[in-house]
């Protein structure tokens, strides 16, 4: 096996393989570096910037930033006041930027979102609400897709396909008007299973299965029992 | 329409990867883009629609609903602004018939705001169907109009000719080149071809060491050395490589790229084929904005008489195995496609959102392929370091920049237009040179870069001091900073943003929130200081350079001009109470039970 190579996060060693992301490398290390959009197998998205950690002082995301000679010996910082707040700021305008009434979401307790404004101590976000108008969309047979809770973080979009490698979802239009679609097409095909991976890979409550729901109480669920980050942070 | 499409995706070889071109054909035969004919595109390409729409939804010149049988798009830069753009906005409307943003009830016109055209210099500007029409009146508005109604094309209706090659035949354009300064390097005299000539008796190696020892850095504003790209791309693995030239040229107030398509570019193709030899690259790709279409058809020609002189196409001037090709891509309008891993991703047919790096793109660029991109400028001053030596080269300009550089001046000045300078002039001289008095700001390297005031003149316009990929806007005094330069800049980043980046998506909003609250005097001095503190986290967390530069109008206009914030600042933060409007939130239920709120 190659030889692993080493760095810090905020002084602790950790080591990683060539070619592994430092959110991946770090995590088997027992640091934890927050994310949304991060899913480890397939293309990162870098998307939600979450992860953002400094190598010797540059701003790098941890989940497209893969480990190599020039991270050898580096010194990675990770849960310092400064990107913690910046963190914090991210999840706060995701709140903002949609519509997020978590008593009334399915998603409640799984939702990675509302866990990381729990980490960060989130009462009620520094910015002010806007409750922008989002269009729902509810025409394929085995998904409804809540465009109000979407991050857009790209998960189903690089996640979600067909047998011949198409896609089910894609963004559309750009800015601050970037919604998800998905395909209504292609959706007929889409069978039971991949509807719940689906469901399950959304970090949030924007795809959901229909004809099924609060199987699991609120209140029994992965984050009711632990906060995020539990299962990797040593 | 099903045998039209298909006709239409077999002359772009049923690839999806030239799905932009695919839909510009498309959208040039209907007028728009039918969803009936999304269907059968992503069909026969066989992938899914919504990748179809992906890429459509994309670009602010494709459409999926009728946009018009004249299409008018007003440009809506700051500096068209300075130039009286708001009267002819009302000409249009009143002419046309429809408000900005909409399409007539006829059918006739379609009126809508696009970011800067290119024309700074010769504002109030407008595409007419493609065509640019330049310093607009109200009584030109009309006769357009009219003409339009009448029957006539937009190009016959051009009354006469720019200046060079905007005349010639297969341009006939109004556009002016304004060349107010000629230099050494680009606007200078240079036989087609001395560079190649030069470059079959030397090997790749030679050619990198000497655009290395010229020193030069890249044009397009992020200062890369670009003989240290080349060698990354040339010790790249991969036996197929690229070459680009970036011609998006998107930077509100640059335009110094279109005046060297429309007078040397066969010097830039040049540059691509000197290129393509150093790192090994058969294949150049030129990406054009949409904007400047009306220039393709000179650049086609341009492309064809290099290859009838054996400058382009198979065994270049005769040297066995040195082959180079270039095809022009059109862009459709988007800001970050001139990024260069965004413009890639465009090339490609898809949404021009940025890529993560590492890779590079002279490691995973075009198709993944090694890639170099640079801008046109970069790749006209390449040849003269061939020609002339990179020891001529490295005289002219300062110890840090070497060479001249090709400045697009506009705004409050009595001569806008494109100047050759040597790096190293400073703002003040530049200032008269362009003959500008009263100046208030001077809008360096474009909305990305800095609002600097009279403090910062005596600076130097270099790569150690000021950097600039070119745009420089003069602001006089009479200008309103915060509403008429930094709301337009800040609208424009939330406009042309991906919006893949949560805080370039999301937080670039909330600042110009904070921005219309100064403006219309609710702020208190502490959300200039939050102003500050979220801009400078734009910086840091975000993918690509737009999203990184994007509070920049925000924060260099809070350092360099906080009084023009403090003057509006009216109530002390105590008194303060909500950001909430009442009025606002309550005016639809007030009008709905006829009580005026
Ligand atoms: C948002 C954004 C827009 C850009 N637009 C342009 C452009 O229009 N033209 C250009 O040459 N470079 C542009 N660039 C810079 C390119 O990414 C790239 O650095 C440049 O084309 C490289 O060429 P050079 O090394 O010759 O300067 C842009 C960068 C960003 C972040
Ligand atoms: S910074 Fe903005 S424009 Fe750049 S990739 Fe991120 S969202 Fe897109």
């Amino acid at each position: 096996m190659a030889e692993k190579i080493k760095f810090k996060i905020d002084g602790k060693e950790c080591s990683g393989e060539a070619g592994q992301f430092i959110i991946d490398a770090a995590a088997e290390c027992g640091v934890f570096i927050p994310f949304l959009c991060h899913m480890k197998g397939i293309v990162p998205a870098g998307s939600c910037r979450v992860c953002t950690v400094k190598v010797n002082g540059r701003p790098m995301a941890a989940c497209t930033t893969p480990v190599g000679n020039d991270i050898q010996n580096a010194s990675i910082e990770n849960a310092t006041p400064q990107l913690e707040e910046m963190r914090k700021t991210i999840i706060e305008l995701l709140f903002v930027e949609g519509n997020h009434f978590c008593p009334t979401c399915e998603k409640s307790g799984n939702c990675e979102l509302q866990a990381l404004a729990y980490r960060y101590k989130m009462m009620v976000p520094q910015f002010s609400y806007n409750f922008p108008l989002k269009k729902l969309d509810a025409l394929t047979p085995k998904l409804f897709i809540d465009r109000n809770r979407c991050i857009l973080c790209k998960k189903c979009i690089r996640s979600i396909k067909d047998k011949d490698n198409k896609s089910y979802f894609a963004f559309n239009k750009r800015g601050a008007k970037l919604e998800i679609h998905v395909d209504h097409e292609m959706a007929p095909s889409m069978n039971d299973e991949l509807a719940q991976k689906a469901m399950d890979n959304c970090p949030v409550g924007a795809i959901l299965k229909k004809e099924k729901g609060f199987e699991i109480p609120i209140g029994k669920r992965k984050f009711d029992k632990k906060p995020i980050g539990s299962d990797i942070e040593k | 329409m099903e045998a039209k499409l298909k006709s239409i995706i077999e002359k772009h070889g049923k690839d999806a990867g030239r799905l932009m071109d695919i839909l510009h054909d498309v959208q040039c035969e209907f007028g728009h883009i039918p969803c009936d004919a999304v269907k059968i595109v992503s069909k026969i390409l066989n992938i899914s629609k919504v990748d179809v729409e992906q890429t459509i939804s994309f670009y602010h010149f494709f459409s999926t609903s009728p946009v018009g049988k004249n299409t008018i798009y007003l440009n809506d830069s700051v500096v068209a602004n300075f130039m009286g753009r708001e009267e002819i906005a009302k000409a249009f409307e009143k002419e046309a018939g429809c408000s900005l943003g909409n399409v007539s009830k006829d059918g006739m016109f379609g009126l809508f705001n696009t970011a800067c055209i290119g024309m700074n210099d010769q504002e109030p500007a407008a595409l007419v169907n493609g065509i640019v029409f330049t310093q607009l009146t109200a009584s030109k508005v009309k006769d357009i109009v009219a003409g339009l109604k009448a029957g006539k094309k937009a190009k016959e209706l051009v009354k006469s000719f720019g200046d060079g090659a905007n005349a010639s035949e297969l341009v006939k354009s109004m556009v002016n080149n304004n060349i107010k300064k000629k230099g050494q390097v680009i606007f200078s005299e240079y036989a087609t071809g001395s560079a190649l000539q030069k470059l079959i008796n030397k090997t790749p190696e030679d050619i990198i060491n000497e655009i290395k020892a010229s020193n030069i850095k890249g044009r397009g504003g992020a200062g890369f050395p670009t003989g240290m790209k080349w060698d990354f791309c040339r010790k790249a693995q991969g036996a197929e490589k690229y070459v680009i030239c970036n011609a998006d040229e998107g930077e509100p107030g640059t335009f110094k790229d279109r005046v060297l398509l429309t007078e040397i570019p066969q010097r830039v193709f040049e540059g691509m084929a000197v290129a393509g030899y150093a790192i090994g690259a058969k294949q150049g790709i030129l990406y054009l904005r949409n904007e400047y279409l009306y220039l393709n058809a000179h650049l086609e020609k341009t492309l064809e008489d290099l290859k009838k002189k054996n400058l382009l196409g198979k065994n270049i001037l005769g040297k066995q195995g040195f082959d180079f090709d270039v095809r022009i891509q059109l862009g459709a309008g988007a800001y970050i496609c001139g990024e260069e891993s965004g413009l890639i991703e465009s090339a490609e047919g898809k949404r021009g959102e940025p890529r993560n790096r590492p890779p590079f793109p002279a490691q995973k660029g075009y198709l993944n392929k090694p890639t170099v991109v640079n801008n046109v400028e970069t790749l006209a001053s390449v040849i003269r370091i061939i020609e002339k030596g990179s020891e001529w080269y490295k005289s002219i300009g300062t110890k840090d920049s070497s060479g001249t550089k090709v400045l697009s001046i506009s705004g409050d000045c009595k001569n806008p237009g494109v100047y050759e300078i040597e790096w190293g002039m400073t703002i003040k001289e530049m200032l008269d040179m362009c003959v500008a008095e009263n100046v208030q700001a001077v809008q360096v390297a474009g909305p990305s870069g800095r609002l600097i005031n009279e403090k910062e003149f005596s600076r130097k316009i270099a790569n150690e001091d000021l950097a600039t990929g070119g745009s420089m806007i003069v602001i006089g005094k009479q200008r309103n900073i915060l509403k008429d330069v930094v709301k337009n800049f800040t609208e424009f980043f939330i406009d042309e943003s991906c919006g893949s980046c949560v805080p370039c998506r999301a937080l670039n909003p909330v600042l110009l929130q904070k921005l219309e609250k100064v403006i219309s005097g609710k702020a208190t001095s502490k959300d200039i200081d939050e102003m500050t503190r979220l801009g400078k986290m734009m910086k840091e967390l975000n993918r690509c350079g737009l999203g990184q530069t994007a509070a920049n109008p925000v924060l260099t206009s809070i350092e360099n001009f906080r009084n023009k914030y403090e003057e509006l600042i009216k109530i002390k933060e105590e008194q303060s109470v909500y950001e909430f409007d009442m009025n606002g939130a309550v005016k639809e239920s007030c009008e709905m039970v006829g009580r005026k709120a």
